[in-house]
């Protein structure tokens, strides 16, 4: 009981100081949860990150989930999850209230008419670090540009490009595996 | 009823989205769009709300698409639905595939999601870059308009930062202050 109350606490003060999301979280989590609380070491911290990446869902909560499983079983998962979602989820519900207060507003709209422009700088370069962790060759290079022609130009249903995506990954890599061997 | 559909479209979302953050982007994209439930405007004006304030951008971005659809239990019923199918599917990987990420299925599977990833945010850029620089659409769009020169200088010096890792914080709060200097002068 006294652990899974500590989680919650734990991943509550992480999602409260976490900006930007996912792995702006992983020194948090590696001085909260490895360094002070030793509940788990730095090895298995990687092994958690790799293990939230090729999994769906946000980062943070497929950290949250998987640490607090692994320190106090189902209740250590349910409750470090409610505990890295609380604060955002309260924040932003008082965010978005003043967010509609002042949307008319003429000087947050000139603010936002600039703020486009600059999330859009910082989606390219997400873009581009993903570019950078993906893997290289003929059928990635194929896999970017039919999906971004699809999804982008042709507009079919993304769940389904990502599905097909996944697929096509699955055969040729096996392929080549074989091939290899 | 909207709560149900909050629900299954943000549980959708979380079930579809492999590399977290902005992955997630074009699958809000296209959701909310198709309901017609926010404008693309509204969506990166959120994006960079959500940048600025704690938390990952998924839960920010359920929170409040179910918050502006269904109040506050509009904003826990698409939170649980992008929450859900991680939380579900990390316990089972969690209790019996310990060596999950390295059997060759996965492995596959990632080798094909990763460079689609870049290919659908690529996708999001396009969008919403439309949006950014035409607004009006290309139909009405004049090449000596200010406003579109001004944006794509405010583009450009925001990209040079963040490719010289200047945190996305100052970059919103600078676009935010070149926005306000624009409009203040011109009066839009």
């Amino acid at each position: 009981m006294k652990k899974i109350i500590q989680l919650f606490w734990a991943f509550f003060k992480i999602g409260a100081f976490t900006f930007g999301g996912g792995y702006a979280m992983i020194p948090l989590i590696q001085g909260e949860i490895a360094e002070n609380k030793k509940w788990i070491t730095d090895e298995e911290i990687l092994e958690i990150i790799a293990i939230a990446e090729s999994t769906p869902g946000p980062i943070a909560i497929n950290t949250a989930t998987f640490v607090g499983y692994r320190v106090a079983g189902f209740f250590g998962a349910v409750f470090s999850t409610l505990g890295v979602v609380l604060p955002s989820f309260i924040i932003i519900l008082i965010v978005s209230f003043f967010l509609n207060q002042f949307k008319e507003n003429r000087f947050v709209k000139y603010a936002f008419f600039g703020i486009r422009a600059g999330v859009l700088a910082l989606i390219i370069k997400a873009m581009v670090s993903m570019y950078k962790k993906a893997p290289k060759g003929i059928v990635p290079y194929l896999i970017m540009g039919v999906s971004f022609i699809l999804a982008g130009i042709v507009k079919i249903n993304v769940i389904f490009v990502i599905i097909v995506c996944g697929i096509t990954g699955l055969v040729t890599y096996n392929l080549k595996g074989r091939k290899e061997q | 009823m909207i709560y149900i559909d909050l629900f299954l479209t943000f549980f959708k979302i979380g079930a579809f989205t492999f590399g977290g953050g902005y992955a997630m982007l074009p699958l809000v994209q296209e959701a909310v769009l198709r309901q017609s439930w926010l404008g693309l405007e509204e969506i990166v004006n959120f994006i960079a709300v959500s940048e600025s304030t704690p938390g990952p951008f998924a839960i920010n971005m359920a929170t409040y698409v179910g918050n502006v659809m269904g109040g506050v239990f509009g904003a826990f019923c698409a939170t649980l639905g992008v929450v859900l199918p991680s939380f579900i599917i990390i316990l089972i990987v969690a209790k019996y595939f310990l060596k999950f990420k390295n059997s060759h299925g996965v492995k596959g599977i990632m080798s094909g999601l990763k460079p689609a990833v870049v290919g659908l945010i690529g996708s999001a850029v396009l969008s919403i870059g439309k949006t950014v620089f035409v607004p009006d659409g290309f139909s009405d769009f004049i090449f000596a308009d200010a406003e579109f020169y001004y944006c794509i200088g405010i583009f450009i010096t925001a990209l040079l930062l963040a490719f010289k890792k200047v945190h996305p914080i100052i970059i919103i709060c600078l676009s935010a202050g070149a926005g306000l200097l624009f409009g203040i002068i011109f009066n839009m």
